[in-house]
């Protein structure tokens, strides 16, 4: 079982294979489990994620009414042409988002590798899909390599707004989902590696601040640059620049930065944006006065 | 580690929209319900830290009270699961502690019905993962991984070697196993997690051992 980054890669790179397969082998190893069962679970995950997407980019609300229809609005302005970033990373900015509205609206989603930040891998890949042209096995085997060092962040740091703040939740997802599109594009698994790295540290620090404890303020817009930090920093992987902290360092950065995060901003809606007065007034009015 | 599987991390399933507040709370009620091995009459249910704040907006009340009545994490009923608990008649107390735990995302599930009652401490401890680690005052350490049994039991020598050579007999490797008791030579809760699930008549052979009081299984 690998431990850590360094130990994924080393595997990678002795045995010639993607991430992904280190992944799929342990899986089978550990949870004495066929491959195809394995591949046939994650497929499943991978249909629930379209489903998700294609339910956000119809429109959806969540019953607050705090969230819901940002998507649509970034597809049209994508059909307008008028963009100035650019169409890839716009379309995987408008995935989460449909993903984490999607969410919101208690509706079906797939955790990846939490709920809150569900949309970030899932909006990336159908992104990066328009361009790489992916077979249906490669887009299982993103689902892998991101789930392979999520695996790494969850043992060794966190994946829990409440433990760790943001930047465990969407800077994991982010992180997880930089990884795999490097992968995907024909990267090394050392730059798949640099690409979580560099992701990971634009990630530190983010706190957990929710209004009104709902996972969507600001938690879909979170995604949404989640899934821009995880695109751009994939390109600068590719483009060949390193990192100069290991990717293990970062994450135990990360873990030793949570550690020392204040309770107000992780996860309990007490600090942050959750403080603000508009995030109190609309506490207030979503629950009235019922709930600390 | 703990976490052991991707499918921990790309997963699970889920009605949203929090899988430590959601995801993870209807697996604890679910578990308690696994082990109350019927539908309680009534819950009264504490919650610390993050759970305790953020409840209400994260349906963490709505998802334990749905694993209460035995629903899985991707089941729509979910969502109405306060009313379907209504229905049934099943009265239901939620209680914000201050009390500051090891976790922040900790509940205390105390059901019940006429014939007896149950308590249990869940964690959710991020991704939709869990971990038990309280059962009717005893301490455990359930991560939900494994088949696991288990098995109250008197405190006497022997007990425990006991059960080990029923499940050898049965060709079943222990994975992981502790033992929790809370006084020496009173009552002790055995839990032991497998690599194999347990058939009917291995747990009815299980029960027939002298010092063996109860034995409850949880599948994987």
């Amino acid at each position: 079982m690998f431990r850590n980054v360094e130990e994924l890669v080393s595997l990678a790179e002795n045995k010639g294979v993607k991430i992904a397969e280190i992944m799929i082998q342990q899986e089978c190893n550990v949870t004495n489990r066929t491959r195809e069962d394995v591949m046939a679970q994650m497929e499943r995950n991978l249909v629930v994620m379209e489903q998700a997407v294609e339910r956000g980019l119809a429109g959806v609300k969540s019953h607050s009414g705090l969230t819901g229809g940002d998507a649509v609005l970034l597809q049209s302005y994508i059909d307008e042409g008028k963009f100035l970033s650019g169409s890839t990373i716009l379309d995987a900015v408008s995935k989460a988002v449909a993903t984490n509205e999607v969410n919101a609206a208690m509706g079906t989603i797939c955790a990846t590798p939490t709920a809150g930040s569900a949309g970030v891998v899932p909006g990336t890949l159908f992104a990066v899909k328009n361009k790489l042209n992916p077979s249906r096995k490669e887009m299982i085997e993103f689902l892998f390599t991101s789930g392979a060092f999520g695996f790494v962040i969850a043992n060794n740091a966190s994946i829990s707004g409440a433990a760790g703040g943001c930047q465990a939740e969407v800077g994991s997802a982010s992180g997880m989902a930089a990884a795999a599109i490097v992968e995907l594009a024909g990267g090394s698994p050392r730059q798949a590696a640099t690409a979580m790295a560099i992701t990971l540290k634009n990630m530190l620090g983010l706190v957990c601040d929710p209004v009104a404890g709902l996972v969507e303020v600001p938690c879909v817009k979170r995604n949404a640059m989640g899934a821009a930090n995880a695109m751009v920093a994939a390109d600068m992987a590719l483009a060949g620049i390193t990192s100069r902290i290991p990717c293990d360092e970062v994450i135990d950065a990360m873990f030793k930065i949570g550690q020392m995060m204040p309770n107000a901003l992780k996860e309990t809606a007490q600090g942050g944006l959750a403080a603000t007065p508009t995030g109190q007034q609309l506490k207030a009015k979503i629950f009235g006065d019922s709930q600390k | 580690m703990k976490y052991r599987s991707v499918f921990d991390i790309i997963g699970p399933i889920m009605i949203g929209p929090s899988s430590s507040h959601t995801a993870g709370a209807a697996r604890i009620g679910r578990v308690a319900r696994t082990l109350f091995d019927r539908e309680p009459k009534w819950a009264t249910i504490s919650l610390y830290g993050s759970f305790a704040q953020t409840y209400r907006g994260h349906g963490t009340d709505i998802a334990l009270i749905g694993g209460l009545l035995d629903f899985d994490t991707y089941d729509e009923r979910i969502k109405s699961s306060l009313e379907i608990a209504k229905d049934k008649g099943i009265k239901i107390t939620f209680i914000e502690e201050d009390a500051i735990t090891d976790h922040p995302n900790t509940a205390r599930l105390i059901i019940g019905d006429d014939y007896g009652q149950l308590e249990l401490v869940g964690v959710s401890i991020g991704g939709g993962k869990i971990e038990i680690t309280e059962l009717n005052g005893f301490e455990l350490k359930l991560s939900g991984n494994h088949p696991a049994i288990l098995v109250v039991h008197n405190d006497r020598y022997g007990a425990i070697a006991s059960v080990a050579n029923i499940l050898a007999k049965h060709a079943i490797n222990i994975g992981h196993m502790d033992v929790s008791r809370k006084e020496v030579g009173q009552l002790a809760l055995m839990t032991i997690e497998t690599d194999q699930n347990l058939s009917k008549d291995v747990l009815e052979e299980l029960k027939t051992l002298p010092n063996i009081l109860q034995v409850t299984k949880i599948d994987d």
